[in-house]
């Protein structure tokens, strides 16, 4: 259903030819961005109906071990330091003393950062991320934000995380947020590049829905909730929108983009309700760090520490645990 | 209504034609008809019952006598005009009820002169036409509020908004009471109706020479074709054909004897019919509080409850 | 488990997406649901559970032997075990039951004051919160019913249908304003076995709030919840008689119903019965309320939200493995979205799991009796044999039990008994339409009239739809929802009369 640059919005929300940027207009060659709408109430219970399954012994073992490997270690507040991002990237490296648990996915750092994450970690399976695009708000000139991405990109960052023009995306510019979009993709090169939506600013999940489908038409390999500067950060349900959105964009090209929820998973038990709604909605294939991760920065000592408890049959102490 | 618009002496019907031939003209007689989706027909049995003019008259009427299909054909014509007479607004139905009303009002002679005919003494057949005015008045009236007393909204503990409303049922089949004749027809199809269902009437075999007069108050008011259809005949005859109708939602029983209604009854049940039965006297039927009481209403109508969710 | 679903071709036109090397390309698979990472066997603990080895009648306040001496077993119909022996009452024992309810209206529930009949039934409600996790863990034992479902539906909603009512004993006179409302005196209730605790909360709870006293049949399979809902009852000191709950099969629904003392008689069950019932009524001016059978259409429009409507498609015909008479058994899917719908809802399939009823990820349970199952594979042969497309989701059947697959049909034509007869089973008829005249019309073409769906994000759509489906209960947007205080009943021969809400009171009532 090619709609040219009427933009693919059955209810007349969306504008073809509103451009919020100086990006030179596409004419005619935008794709739909149709996206079908979701029902607040449905959605949220069958996110809920994730959490009543029990996950317990090797299952809870496993998901947890798993849970490691998808994080994201992540630290983006303005009094990093290199020697915050050092630590932080020994833990992504060696979460634990115990062999059977895996290294982290990545870490997350600012841009500024990354040359330091990428020497910590020279020699292992852990990728440095950066934000990017003028990080969170991504309220600044897109020349300025796409030369933010080359510069994270030039400094080693293996993935970019971008976030959208919330402000275009809520003002039915979707032409603008798709140009951007596939403006960063172009920038990153090599590198992949995570699309965060910041669904807290978004309003509901119809516009979540849409973001989603135009982040990943527009070459998203990952989508993300949430910088962790908003509240609500990820939730399941939200997360959920977006897991079928990438069911759907899987149905009808066979390609899998990956997703991130990020900010306020900080449990054990979040965690594996995630990776349960992961294994239920999208199946095998996106139960790995390819294509999952976690965004967060408490969720791995209390995943450390419920495998300890599972270890040893004892609860476990905070102060037994590493905190860098 | 022949002898009104043919003759000056209208009360003294056709039977002092021949005492004196100078001052009265030779009445004409009229063929009673029974009434189905809207048109006036004999029974396509051929059959009639002869009933005397009046009480005492060797002169006889005749008066069709329904057939098994004379009742499958009013429950064909009936359950066509339920789509449409269901799906008007209350407010429309009331205002066709209340156009019953005005030419019931119109034909209170005659409908008085027939209840006398059919028995009754004059005085007692007017408070029974001022009655079934009234009552049609009343039922006008409450095509557009039983909803709201029926109806509800269901505090459900969720997420959810969700609400309970009347419908109409569809096809009812009614045998009236014997009397009061008209008071007693009126007062078991109005109820009926007034929600939108439909109805197929066996009139009082005791005065079925009124319930004519009633369906032709009926064609002339703006109530359309088939919503309501009178059959006048043997009710054990006729009934169990109704009571095994797969068309027919429900039955309304009144005054009929044990027997045939209890057949009925488990004939009704062949298809899940509601089914009613009941015998009130006739000094009931003037009651107005009590049979004009919505519960009248709510007897024949389906509860619908719908649920949908509150969110964005 | 893989569905090996042909990947749709619905073209993607990406003006800026370039085909990424190092992304798996995977148009030719479908998703899979394996066992990358499974779920450990979680078992509800059943040890703290403890049955007696013989139930008998409970009449007049006492638990009695039968006059027959007979007792009958009843079985888990997931692992076929003997859970106890169940006496089997006969027109002997109904009699005394029927004696001893009339002796309990009398003698003490006519004669309380109208709060104090409350205050016993929001006893009953607290009690049956206080025992949930006993009664939930009974239920799925006797039943097969998945645990996760009696934990999170038929018990807490059992509580709160005599927490509502509870609340309408002393207010009758709100309820019907002038209409001098009354109770009818003694009710027999007869129920089946797909909601055992949940049916008896639903008689008993109105007809005890309204001022009559009860006898009660549960279901010969699936007796157990409603004898500990009598020691629940029998616990909450309520007068002799009130309460009384005889056990048997047909023979002993059969003498309750026809019992010349009883003035009300409530049956849930299969049409076919309610039928019987009403012809043996005719003639006695017994009152009379029927919920029956089912067939419900669930319409999914083009514009439909269509995941969560996948999501009320699934539950809607497997929530308790379909034993359920207002399940949505026939879908009517628009037709342009026929085809992506379908690949949904095999996916969906794929993810349900079916086994061990008390094991807390349990979505599918055991079916309820060897009976029932024969029905179900009956009319899948007979949905195969009439040439409908049939598919099973990839369950492991368990060696013991009576289980089924959950199952949907497409190609299935209005005329195909998969579409007309009430299957009880987890087996889904999917038909298309065209216009929403068309799906109204299918919908409604049908002797049922229990329930019905609607998914469309069309406001105005939805109740134009809603208005036209003959059905006591619709659902928009939703499905299988249920609440004490939201009426429930059919048109049609799905029955008559309503259960919930202030209108469920009119069951139990004499009101002018």
């Amino acid at each position: 259903m090619a709609h040219g640059n009427t933009n693919g919005n059955g209810n007349g929300s969306g504008n073809g030819g509103t451009h919020g940027g100086p990006v030179a207009a596409r004419g005619a060659h935008y794709p739909s961005f149709e996206a079908p709408s979701v029902d607040k109430v449905m959605v949220e219970e069958r996110a809920a109906s994730f959490t009543k399954r029990s996950i317990k012994k090797e299952t809870k073992v496993k998901g947890l071990k798993l849970a490691i490997s998808m994080m994201d270690l992540t630290t983006l507040e303005g009094k990093d330091s290199a020697g915050k991002v050092r630590q932080m990237s020994h833990k992504a490296r060696f979460p634990s003393t115990d062999p059977t648990v895996p290294s982290c996915a990545a870490v997350c750092v600012y841009p500024k950062l990354v040359p330091v994450a990428k020497k910590a970690l020279e020699g292992s399976t852990v990728k440095v991320a950066s934000v990017s695009t003028a990080f969170p708000s991504g309220l600044s000139p897109l020349v300025v934000k796409l030369a933010d991405v080359r510069q994270a990109v030039e400094l080693g960052a293996d993935e970019i995380d971008m976030v959208i023009d919330r402000g275009a995306m809520l003002s039915g510019q979707y032409n603008a947020v798709f140009d951007e979009i596939a403006a960063t993709k172009e920038a990153c090169g090599e590198a992949h590049l995570k699309v965060i939506l910041e669904t807290g600013e978004l309003g509901s999940y119809d516009v979540v829905r849409k973001a989603s489908q135009i982040a990943m038409l527009a070459g998203g390999d990952f989508i993300k909730t949430s910088t962790g500067k908003i509240i609500p950060a990820a939730t399941l349900p939200v997360t959920l929108v977006m897991l079928e959105a990438i069911r759907d964009y899987y149905y009808a090209t066979g390609k899998r983009i990956g997703m991130k929820p990020a900010g306020g998973i900080r449990t054990s038990k979040q965690a594996l309700h995630y990776l349960v709604m992961v294994k239920e909605t999208l199946g095998d294939a996106w139960l790995d760090n390819e294509m999952f991760r976690f965004g967060a920065s408490t969720l791995l000592n209390d995943v450390l520490m419920q495998l300890e408890k599972e270890r040893t049959g004892a609860y476990q102490g905070g102060d037994y645990f590493s905190k860098d | 209504m022949a002898a009104k618009n043919g003759g000056p002496k209208a009360e003294d019907s056709g039977k002092t034609a021949v005492a004196d031939t100078e001052s009265v003209r030779l009445t004409v007689r009229k063929a009673y008809k029974m009434y189905v989706g809207g048109a006036f027909i004999r029974s396509e049995s051929g059959r009639t019952t002869q009933v005397a003019e009046a009480p005492g008259s060797a002169s006889k009427e005749n008066i069709p006598r329904a057939s098994r299909k004379d009742g499958r054909d009013a429950v064909v014509a009936a359950r066509a005009a339920w789509d449409g007479w269901s799906a008007r607004t209350g407010y429309n139905r009331g205002q066709i009820l209340y156009r019953l009303a005005e030419m019931l009002d119109a034909r209170a002679d005659e409908l008085t002169k027939s209840l006398v005919r059919g028995g009754l003494d004059p005085k007692q057949a007017a408070v029974e036409v001022a009655a079934t005015i009234d009552r049609v008045i009343a039922y006008s009236g409450w095509t557009d509020k039983y909803q709201s007393l029926f109806s509800s909204l269901n505090p459900v503990a969720g997420p959810h908004f969700n609400f309970t409303s009347p419908e109409s049922m569809g096809v009812v089949a009614v045998v009236a009471p014997a009397r009061p004749a008209l008071l007693g027809l009126a007062g078991c199809i109005l109820p009926i109706i007034a929600s939108g269902n439909t109805v197929v009437v066996l009139a009082s075999e005791a005065d079925p020479r009124t319930s004519v007069t009633f369906s032709e108050a009926l064609a002339t008011s703006d109530l359309p074709g088939g919503v309501v259809n009178i059959l006048t005949g043997p009710v054990g005859e006729v009934l169990p054909h109704l009571a095994k109708h797969m068309e027919i939602a429900a039955l309304d029983l009144h005054g009929v004897d044990a027997a045939i209604s209890k057949a009925a009854e488990e004939q009704g049940a062949g298809s899940v019919k509601r089914v009613r039965v009941r015998s009130l006297n006739e000094a009931e039927w003037f009651d107005a509080a009590a049979t004009e009481s919505p519960r009248w209403i709510e007897r024949f109508v389906e509860m619908k409850t719908i649920w949908h969710p509150a969110g964005q | 488990m893989s569905t090996k679903e042909a990947a749709s071709t619905a073209p993607a036109t990406t003006a800026a997406a370039k085909p990424d090397a190092k992304r798996p390309e995977s148009k030719a698979i479908g998703m899979a649901f394996g066992d990358v990472w499974t779920y450990a066997p979680a078992p509800e603990a059943r040890d703290h559970i403890k049955l007696q080895a013989k139930y008998d009648l409970f009449i007049g306040g006492k638990w009695k032997a039968p006059e027959s001496k007979k007792y009958f077993d009843t079985i888990s119909p997931s692992t076929e075990e003997k859970l106890a022996e169940i006496a089997d009452a006969s027109a002997k024992d109904v009699d005394l039951a029927v004696q001893a309810a009339r002796t309990g209206y009398e003698k003490y529930w006519s004669k309380l004051r109208p709060l104090d009949r409350g205050k016993y039934l929001f006893r009953i409600a607290r009690a049956l919160q206080e025992k949930a996790r006993e009664l939930a863990i009974v239920e799925t034992m006797d039943g097969g019913k998945p645990i996760k479902e009696s934990r999170d539906v038929d018990v807490p909603l059992a509580a709160a249908h005599f927490f509502y009512y509870a609340g309408w004993a002393d207010k009758l006179e709100h309820a019907f304003p002038g209409r001098n409302a009354r109770a009818l005196g003694v009710a027999g209730q007869v129920i089946p076995w797909n909601f055992p605790l949940l049916m008896a909360a639903w008689k008993l709870a109105p007809a005890l709030a309204a001022g009559n006293t009860c006898v009660l049949k549960p279901a010969e399979t699936t007796p157990l919840t409603a004898l500990m809902l009598a020691q629940i009852i029998e616990e909450a000191d309520l007068p002799p008689g009130v309460v009384n709950i005889v056990t048997g099969a047909g023979a002993t629904g059969a003498a309750l119903v026809g019992h010349p003392g009883v003035d009300k008689v409530a049956f849930t069950g299969s049409t076919d019965v309610g039928k019987k019932i009403q012809r043996a009524l005719a003639g006695t001016q017994k009152k009379l309320t029927l919920e029956l059978g089912g067939k419900a259409a669930n319409i999914v429009f083009a514009d439909a939200a269509l995941d969560q409507a996948v999501e009320g498609i699934i539950g809607g015909i497997f929530f308790n493995q379909g034993h359920v008479c207002c399940a949505g058994s026939r879908l009517l899917v628009e037709e342009g979205i026929h085809e992506v719908l379908i690949r949904k809802l095999k996916d969906r399939m794929a993810t349900i799991r079916l086994g061990d009823p008390l094991d807390k990820n349990t979505d599918i349970g055991a079916i309820n009796s060897r009976m029932q199952l024969d029905k179900i594979r009956g009319l899948v042969a007979a949905g195969e044999a009439e040439g409908a497309t049939r598919f099973s989701a990839p369950c492991v059947i368990p060696d013991r039990g009576y289980w089924f697959a959950p199952t949907l049909f497409t190609g299935v034509s209005q005329s195909h008994r998969i579409a007309r007869e009430e299957i009880f089973g987890p087996v889904l008829s999917v038909l298309t339409f065209r216009t929403p005249e068309e799906a109204v019309e299918k919908a409604n073409n049908t002797m049922y009239g229990l329930s019905a769906g609607i998914w469309t994000e069309k406001g105005a759509k939805s109740f134009w739809v809603a208005q036209r489906l003959r059905a006591g209960v619709i659902w928009a947007n939703t499905f299988n929802k249920f609440d004490p205080s939201s009426p429930f009943g059919g048109y049609k021969e799905s029955g008559f009369g309503r259960e919930g809400g202030r209108q469920g009171l009119l069951a139990y009532l004499e009101v002018d």
